[in-house]
């Protein structure tokens, strides 16, 4: 078996240890740096997270095909989704993935005024989805269709609330993040910070496109 | 009995009415004053708490505590707390347990017991949350914990901060479980809790609401170690350690922490929904409004499955590293090993259905499951054979680890064959919720889970304390352990094949009487190994200069934990081992090996500790325990508390620090720079 053979032996026998000091070339990060290794590992762990975020909107969904129709004698999709105003929603949410794009291009180009400039319009965008998101469900709740009316409303709610809820969460951390880099400028760290926004801004408008076609076009098209 | 069950549901049903807006349902009756055994526990409990808390103060050891253990953000450290949790939870588990043996001796043989009925419903119920959630998995992440590092040569996970951030929010959920054995009640329900009986109709108490936000906050831990223990085998493994040359205990844990990445958030997402159903009044799996109760136990099991193999994995990992040890043999099958654990990881996600056979899905839906989980018996077989095979003409000693190994094998042969039978559907029918599926599966999780857990904390104790283990006493421990199963569980496996079903308090017919007696005989038996196996931990302390060990305790350490020093220093290394073969410590030795280099040090990068991670989740705490009392001020401030604190935790950006060269030669020079050779 290949694995089990030994790599040969290097010229001048076997180094079992790495001697040399890491930090002694700076700007010259070898495979072997612990720095190297954490930075790119953020990244890895942030992605790692994002499915396991994606794995809860998954049972979110299934729970929504498993109760999507028990209306309960309730009302349906077809007698409570407003179509045009959700589909203002989306576009704001996609509009603000764009944002975020021309947000990174800047900064990797290390324009930090630009970039904060975008992540702003990201911000108001997502706050745009947001009040829509809002006032959707302050309506449904005022027409007596809250998330204790049937399965298929629970399900719905649950699923859509998540989603708000981390969009939520998402524009707080931008806020959070527009401080910091105010505070420190464009350091390395901060740069890691805003890619892993960036990952979870798109990640949640994937989601979003999920529940617009799958809960929304769906429910009233069919 | 029927007094204090009519108290317990009058107090329930009392609480749902009247929540007062600053106490929320406390009040006064929350103390069990009517039931003799909880109370006279919580009395109990109380003296022993003060006498630590006293000591702690007297011996003004506090401090120490905090800067170096709470706070304390090294993967040992952590390691070894996730070991002291499980232990703790350990005893408190396994005095339910004999709580259980004895009642339903007694009440098999036509006495009423001594714990109502209700009570007996929550005994059985947290028995199985702690032995699960805070007893086997600390135990196994514990270990992941210590013992993954090291063998990687890495100086940290990836996330230190994160680390210890999960490790105290598993605490937390532990901390709410025994606060509810005296404030309240706890689930009645079972472990899984399936709804409708714990939905609000139907367990309208405070003990489900404990075992909700118990894992609920538990589990964000666990997935986040998950992520964590996965970047750092992906990521920090050092230079010339390929994935086939990684050691068999690696493999295990990146094979587990994948499992659970990609089952826990199922599980947080599904206690969620059942939590939605009893604060928000939504339908999911209620009986009324369209809701569907067995898409509840659908989902639980995609959890509970993989979870069982959670478990499983990083033990045979464990036996891996043990068996080539203690028979001076490189491990059998390396390749079919690693190939065995991936499939394992696969295939248990398609098995869950195998649970509730009886749900009555069909015989198509029902023989899919069936065959898929008797395939699992094939790469776990193929396991078996590998280390049967290692042993094979080797020079076997029969130390501690490796008593365990063996008896392990012995045991769990058997409790995989009543798998596969509990696997054939027709059979399963007949056998489902009877004593013997209870048999089956202490059969493996004992025989398997925790006779492996033995095995590890006696093979890899002297690398972290840099002391044997006393024999003595662990010998005490392995046979009170092992005898006392096969007698606490073979009358089980006899009498479920009589019909016996599982969670009985109360019996008409007297004829299990004596069955249940030997069961008890056995529990005694392996009260006896529990106690000799915290005797042996005392004793090996109190005796540890006799115990005392070198770098590779065992002589024939192969992988690279036995590469540094008993116990390591907190950055591991001093310098980062460079690996050209499978057993790479093994592979130094035979190529010769001098020792640790003496000179050349340079400062080393390190994370600062910090206070953020146990401060955050005793915020959760006192918030879940706002939650399950309807406390909602508390609640919200807690929740805002936890927030703040996590959001001005990012604000500090110097983290990190570096060892001067100076301190590393201090260190390193001080302790023995050559490694023991084998013998």
């Amino acid at each position: 078996m290949a694995a089990s053979i030994a790599s040969p032996a290097p010229e001048g026998g076997y180094e079992f240890y790495v001697t040399e000091d890491p930090h002694a070339h700076d700007g010259h990060h070898d495979g072997d740096d612990h720095e190297h290794h954490h930075e790119t590992g953020t990244m890895l762990g942030f992605w790692i997270y994002l499915m396991s975020d994606c794995l809860i909107f998954g049972i979110l969904f299934a729970v929504y095909a498993v109760l999507g129709q028990s209306y309960a004698a309730g009302p349906a999709p077809i007698d409570l989704f407003e179509l045009d105003k959700i589909a203002w929603a989306t576009a704001w949410l996609l509009l603000s993935s764009i944002t975020y794009g021309f947000a990174m291009i800047k900064m990797h180009e290390d324009k930090k005024n630009m970039m904060m400039f975008w992540l702003v319009v990201t911000g108001v965008f997502g706050l745009a989805f947001l009040y829509m998101s809002i006032e959707e469900f302050m309506h449904l709740w005022h027409i007596g269709a809250g998330p204790g009316e049937s399965a298929f409303l629970s399900a719905f709610w649950t699923l859509v609330g998540t989603h708000g809820l981390h969009v939520t969460c998402g524009a707080l951390w931008l806020v959070i993040l527009l401080i910091q880099v105010q505070m420190h400028g464009l350091t390395h760290e901060n740069k890691r910070r805003i890619s892993c926004l960036s990952l979870f801004w798109h990640f949640l408008d994937l989601i979003w496109i999920g529940v617009f076609s799958y809960v929304y076009l769906i429910g009233v098209l069919l | 009995m029927a007094s204090s069950n009519a108290h317990v549901s009058e107090h329930s049903s009392d609480a749902v009415s009247s929540v007062h807006w600053f106490w929320g349902k406390l009040d006064w009756d929350i103390f069990p004053f009517y039931d003799p055994v909880i109370f006279g526990t919580f009395i109990g409990t109380c003296i022993l708490g003060a006498v630590v808390v006293a000591a702690l103060t007297y011996f003004r050891l506090w401090g120490y505590l905090w800067k170096e253990w709470f706070t304390s953000i090294d993967h040992k450290k952590i390691g070894i707390m996730y070991m002291i949790l499980a232990v703790i939870m350990l005893v408190r588990g396994f005095a339910d347990a004999l709580l259980m043996r004895l009642h339903q001796a007694l009440a098999s043989a036509g006495y009423v017991g001594f714990l109502p009925s209700y009570h007996y419903d929550q005994v059985f119920t947290v028995h199985g949350v702690i032995m699960i959630f805070f007893v086997a998995m600390p135990f196994v992440t514990g270990f992941m914990n210590y013992v993954m590092p090291l063998q990687i040569g890495a100086r940290d996970v990836a996330f230190p901060f994160l680390n210890n951030f999960s490790f105290w929010l598993t605490v937390s959920g532990a901390v709410l479980i025994m606060i509810s054995l005296f404030v309240g009640e706890f689930a009645a329900t079972g472990w899984l809790a399936y709804p409708p009986l714990s939905g609000l109709t139907f367990s309208p108490g405070v003990g489900m609401d404990y075992y909700l936000w118990s894992l609920n906050i538990a589990g964000i831990g666990t997935t986040l170690s998950g992520i964590n223990l996965i970047v750092t085998l992906v990521k920090m493994r050092a230079p010339g350690m390929t994935w086939m040359k990684m050691p068999i205990f690696c493999w295990t844990t990146l094979c587990t922490n994948v499992l659970i990445v990609a089952s826990f958030p199922i599980l947080s997402a599904t206690l969620a929904l059942l939590t939605a159903d009893r604060y928000l009044g939504t339908h999911f799996f209620t009986n009324d409004g369209g809701g569907n109760p067995m898409m509840y136990v659908n989902l639980i099991w995609i959890w509970g499955h993989p979870e069982v193999y959670i478990l499983t994995i990083p033990v045979f990992g464990i036996f891996s590293e043990i068996v080539p040890t203690f028979t001076k043999k490189r491990l059998f099958g390396y390749t079919s090993m690693v190939y065995a654990t991936c499939v394992i990881m696969i295939l248990s996600y398609i098995v869950w259905l195998h649970h509730f056979f009886t749900m009555g899905a069909g015989a198509d839906v029902n023989s899919f499951f069936g065959i898929t989980t008797m395939i699992i018996s094939i790469p776990t077989g193929a396991k078996l054979f590998n280390w049967l095979f290692t042993m094979y003409k080797g020079r076997i000693r029969y130390e501690l680890p490796m008593l365990w190994v063996v008896a392990f094998m012995l045991t769990f042969v058997v409790g995989g064959m009543t798998g596969v039978l509990l696997a054939v559907p027709p059979a399963d029918y007949v056998l489902h919720n009877s004593l013997f599926l209870i048999a089956h599966f202490h059969n493996v999780i004992i025989g398997g889970v925790v006779f492996g857990i033995f095995a590890g904390i006696n093979y890899w104790w002297p690398k972290a304390f840099g002391f044997h283990l006393h024999r003595g006493w662990g010998m005490l421990s392995f046979w009170g352990w092992t005898i006392g199963f096969w007698f606490a569980f073979m009358p089980l496996y006899i009498m479920g094949l009589m019909g016996v079903t599982r969670r009985l308090s109360q019996f008409e017919d007297t004829f299990y009487a004596g069955y249940f007696f030997v069961a008890l005989i056995g529990a005694l038996m392996i009260a006896v190994g529990v106690l000799a196996f915290i005797m042996q931990i005392v004793w090996s302390i109190y005796k540890r200069d006799e115990l005392k060990c070198g770098d590779d305790p065992w002589g024939t350490g192969r992988t690279l934990e036995w590469a540094t020093t008993s116990p390591p220093p907190y950055y591991n290394f001093a310098f980062t081992p460079r690996v050209y073969a499978i057993d790479a410590f093994q592979h130094m030795k035979d190529n010769g090996y001098k020792g640790r280099p003496t000179e050349g040090f340079t400062p080393i990068h390190m994370p600062h500790y910090t206070g953020s991670g146990i401060i955050i989740s005793g915020f959760m705490t006192v918030m879940g325990f706002a939650l399950i009392w309807h406390v909602w001020w508390l609640a919200a401030l807690t929740f805002f508390a936890s927030v703040v604190w996590g959001i001005a935790h990012t604000f500090n950006y110097n983290r990190d620090y570096y060892i001067p060269a100076d301190e590393v030669r201090d260190i390193e020079l001080k302790s023995a720079p050559v490694a023991t050779p084998a013998e």
